[in-house]
């Protein structure tokens, strides 16, 4: 017989960003929450302060924070007639797997999504019509706009505490700001970082190219900040340990830093670590849910009843708790019909690495995510007439990586890989070598989808998540007018070296270095029941008492990272929850 | 809150596993938490000296492949003089070597490239096999070890693995060559305390400054070399 714990009133699983963030409102708010999460306790001074954190093969190389595969990975395939494999070893996909969840260790590009990206559906058809749009392309609008956001996007950075230029505040244009962004309500609460060496040859460059680059919006905070929730945030000392690594000064933001300590303070507030949530369980009729199954690292099973069920376990095992847990349809490429595992996409990347002749970058002087970036050729910013894709790609030069043992193979594709050659080869890549990223949008196709794998079992012997996913047409073609773009700044900018890539070229790998881990969609929000899992607030259609957060709700995937994205839209379903589910529990949205 | 108030109410007690949970830990504002960096997140450099996975003639041969990999020169010593086998010997020994991390429930079977690794072999495994492998053609082809061969000869043997066209018996000698190759980097860059990286050697070969942790004094430096003195995560590990 499960052990049941005491009832609460809202268990979360899984406590990243989305889990954090909700959970401090809600118990803030009075409410009784538990959150459960399988990884351990992590925290600043007692597991990554300077003297742990220098440290490139245990965090970098060997991953010691990461979700490891063996403990629970997907299946992969890049289309429905192969078999699905096993993602055996560590793959772009570097999951979190504490308290903190992959917002201890992520890069900390802390964008807002343009307005477009909301209504890529409507605006498409506004400007172009239906014909811009490839066939099988599964594109629709979010049923919340840019605007309707902005206010949890503001609370959001004032939490995290992000340093930026404001480039549009109350629809004036500021400059050296992102002209193209959406209107803000007021500037960031921190100012921009000190670009790096690489960041001032691309901002001149592209200035004289006539585009508009702007400070990449930053949670590697430029100064001390005390954030919206009362604590205190140290300045950056770009110690170049950052992706990947937790933050030793409380610089990063990351629910660590910025959200778990006044979490902790809430007395109606608790967490289950290193315990993992196996299902949630629904009600005789199906209809609610009543709270979530879980297993402890001693594997005793127990219950945690609740009258609400937040999903937070990030993208994937959002969608993978889903269809264990039954809720929703899931989706089936044949009939194109159901919801659960539908609107898979990704990051299209493009990259321009190039060479100087004689420079000293000093690489290692760096943060997750010191960039400067064009957004000219991002979202609807340009006329796409005639082009055959929809979207684009934020365009950044990028100082994130100076570190040895990943630096060691970033090299001209005629150096030599190893003997002497490779030496001074090497020696000389390393104060040389500059990145052009292409971030670029992702759409949904309806052949790329995610299900339960039929053959591949996790240690508890249930399905892993089976992973159909391959490049549609709408990226290669936007991806690879992306490309070009970089090449042209690359050479622009006095690279002597050249070369240029269009991931979307080849065939999808999990395996393939400098790629995204952005995986996006699969439990929808929408306007329309049929095409999305949840509503415009995140709340499951058909269990009204399920709320999922995450990328996993994104229909499709911006120029941008995801995060500040996921994190506004959590705040905006804790206002939900809290001004109107908790006075009227059911559906906020009449299918 | 300030900081250090976080810190009195938030590190872990690990042993504090409790209050009506199966199993779990179970924290909240009333759980009393220690202060300061917890043991188990310390560095733990690996012990010295001795062998504690390789065999002493498997030793040889790694430390005569890695030596081509990463040969002496006027810019530093070789990866076997930098202490690189004693690296990868007790990273085989240890986590790494075991694929504690690697997800190995089967069925093995082989994917496309996309699908990445399907092996059922550990690193460690994957060494033995690897230099048995290496050891029987070089004793077949030349009758002497890998080691033993004129440096020409062992470029040319561990191009052929890399680009694949040197068939081993039961194994995949260009998977094998890119683990190989990988570790080598790992031994000679990593933090000197793993064994490798001898006197921060790989370190001055690119000007990496090491474990330090604040370069807000040379952000206005752009552009210019700052010959920093690289330094180690642990004293005198190097
Ligand atoms: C290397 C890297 C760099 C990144 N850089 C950026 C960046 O620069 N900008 C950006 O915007 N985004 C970035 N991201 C993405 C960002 O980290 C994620 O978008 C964000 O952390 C997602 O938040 P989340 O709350 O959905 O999930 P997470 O923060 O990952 O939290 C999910 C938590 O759920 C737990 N969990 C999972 N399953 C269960 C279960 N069954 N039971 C209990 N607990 C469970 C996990 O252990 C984890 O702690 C990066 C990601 C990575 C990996
Ligand atoms: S670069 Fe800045 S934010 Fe990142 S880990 Fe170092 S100090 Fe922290």
């Amino acid at each position: 017989m499960a052990h049941a714990r005491p009832k609460a009133d809202v268990v979360v699983i899984g406590l990243g960003w989305s889990g954090s963030v909700i959970a401090e409102e809600l118990a803030r708010a009075g409410l009784k929450v538990v959150a459960i999460e399988r990884g351990a306790w992590r925290d600043t001074a007692s597991d990554f302060p300077p003297s742990v954190d220098t440290d490139e093969l245990r965090w970098a190389t060997r991953k010691e924070i990461l979700q490891p595969p063996k403990l629970e990975t997907y299946t992969f395939r890049n289309n429905a007639s192969q078999q699905a494999l096993p993602v055996r070893e560590w793959s772009n996909l570097t999951l979190g797997y504490n308290v903190g969840g992959a917002g201890t260790h992520w890069a900390a590009a802390s964008w807002r999504f343009n307005p477009f990206d909301f209504q890529p559906y409507s605006k498409t058809i506004e400007r172009y019509g239906k014909g811009q749009l490839v066939p099988g392309l599964q594109v629709q609008d979010w049923g919340i706009t840019y605007d309707e956001l902005e206010p949890f996007y503001d609370r959001f950075e004032r939490i995290a505490g992000t340093s930026g230029q404001a480039g549009v505040v109350n629809g004036d244009i500021i400059p050296g700001g992102n002209p193209f962004e959406g209107s803000r309500s007021r500037g960031y609460p921190t100012p921009p970082l000190v670009p790096s060496r690489w960041n001032d040859i691309f901002t001149e460059k592209t200035t004289e190219m006539g585009y508009h680059p702007f400070p990449v919006p930053a949670g590697t905070i430029s100064r001390a900040y005390v954030n919206a929730l009362g604590v205190h945030m140290g300045p950056c000392t770009y110690c170049g340990y950052c992706q990947l690594f937790g933050c030793g000064n409380w610089s990063k933001s990351s629910p660590n830093a910025c959200v778990v300590p006044a979490l902790m303070r809430q007395p109606t507030f608790e967490v289950m670590t290193e315990t993992e949530v196996l299902h949630i369980n629904k009600s005789a009729d199906g209809k609610t849910a009543t709270g979530v199954s879980f297993i402890g690292k001693d594997g005793v099973v127990g219950e945690q009843p609740a009258d609400i069920v937040i999903v937070a376990a990030y993208q994937l095992d959002n969608v993978r708790l889903m269809l264990l847990s039954g809720i929703g349809q899931p989706y089936d490429p044949r009939t194109k019909q159901g919801v659960i595992g539908r609107n898979y996409s990704f990051q299209t990347l493009s990259y321009a690495y190039l060479w100087f002749e004689n420079e000293y970058l000093n690489p290692f002087i760096n943060t997750g995510c010191l960039a400067i970036q064009i957004d000219d050729f991002n979202a609807d910013n340009f006329d796409h007439t005639g082009l055959g894709f929809i979207g684009g790609a934020g365009i950044q030069s990028l100082s994130n990586n100076g570190l040895p043992i990943g630096m060691a193979g970033v090299l001209p594709k005629q150096a030599p890989a190893w003997g002497k050659g490779w030496k001074k080869a090497f020696q000389h890549s390393y104060q040389n070598w500059a990145m052009i990223q292409g971030q670029g949008t992702s759409y949904a196709h309806e052949a790329m989808y995610f299900d339960l794998d039929p053959t591949y079992k996790d240690n508890y012997g249930r399905p892993l998540m089976r992973m159909t996913f391959d490049y549609n047409l709408n990226d290669k073609r936007s991806g690879e007018f992306i490309r070009k773009q970089c090449e042209a700044i690359a050479h622009a900018v006095g690279g002597t070296q050249v070369e240029s890539y269009n991931f979307a070229n080849d065939h999808y790998t999990p395996f393939r270095a400098n790629d995204s881990s952005h995986t996006i969609g699969g439990v929808v929000m929408g306007t329309d029941p049929k095409t999305s899992a949840l509503n415009r607030y995140q709340q499951s259609w058909d269990v009204h008492n399920v709320f999922v957060l995450g990328a996993s709700s994104f229909p499709n995937n911006g120029g941008f990272n995801p995060t500040v994205t996921l994190g506004a839209l959590a705040l905006w379903t804790a206002k939900a929850i809290r001004e109107q589910y908790l006075h009227n529990p059911g559906p906020l949205v009449q299918a | 809150m300030n900081r250090r108030d976080a810190l009195i109410s938030l590190v872990q007690l690990t042993a504090l596993s409790v209050a009506g949970s199966a199993g779990a830990s179970v924290i909240s504002a009333r759980t009393p938490m220690p202060v300061g960096t917890q043991p188990e997140a310390l560095p733990k450099p690996p012990r010295k000296g001795g062998l504690a996975y390789l065999a002493a003639d498997e030793a040889r041969e790694v430390a005569a492949i890695y030596d081509r990999l990463i040969p002496q020169d006027e810019l530093g010593m070789s990866a076997s003089q930098a202490g690189c086998v004693e690296f990868i010997d007790r990273e085989l020994a240890g986590a790494f070597g075991q694929a504690a991390s690697v997800y190995r429930l089967g069925p093995i079977v082989p994917g496309t490239a996309e699908q990445g690794p399907q092996f059922t072999q550990t690193p460690a495994e994957r060494y033995r096999s690897g230099l048995g492998a290496l050891a029987g053609y070089c004793q077949a082809h030349y009758g002497k070890p890998f080691s033993a061969l004129d440096g020409d000869t062992q470029d040319s043997l561990l191009r052929a693995m890399e680009n694949g066209t040197l068939h081993l018996p039961a194994i995949n000698a260009a998977a094998f060559f890119a683990l190989l190759l990988q570790n080598v980097r790992e031994g000679y860059l990593a933090d000197p305390m793993y064994g490798g990286n001898r006197d921060m050697v790989g370190w001055k070969l690119i000007g990496f400054p090491g474990a330090r942790y604040d370069y807000r004094p040379y952000l206005d430096k752009k552009g210019m070399a700052l010959n920093l003195e690289p330094v180690s995560l642990l004293d005198g590990a190097g």
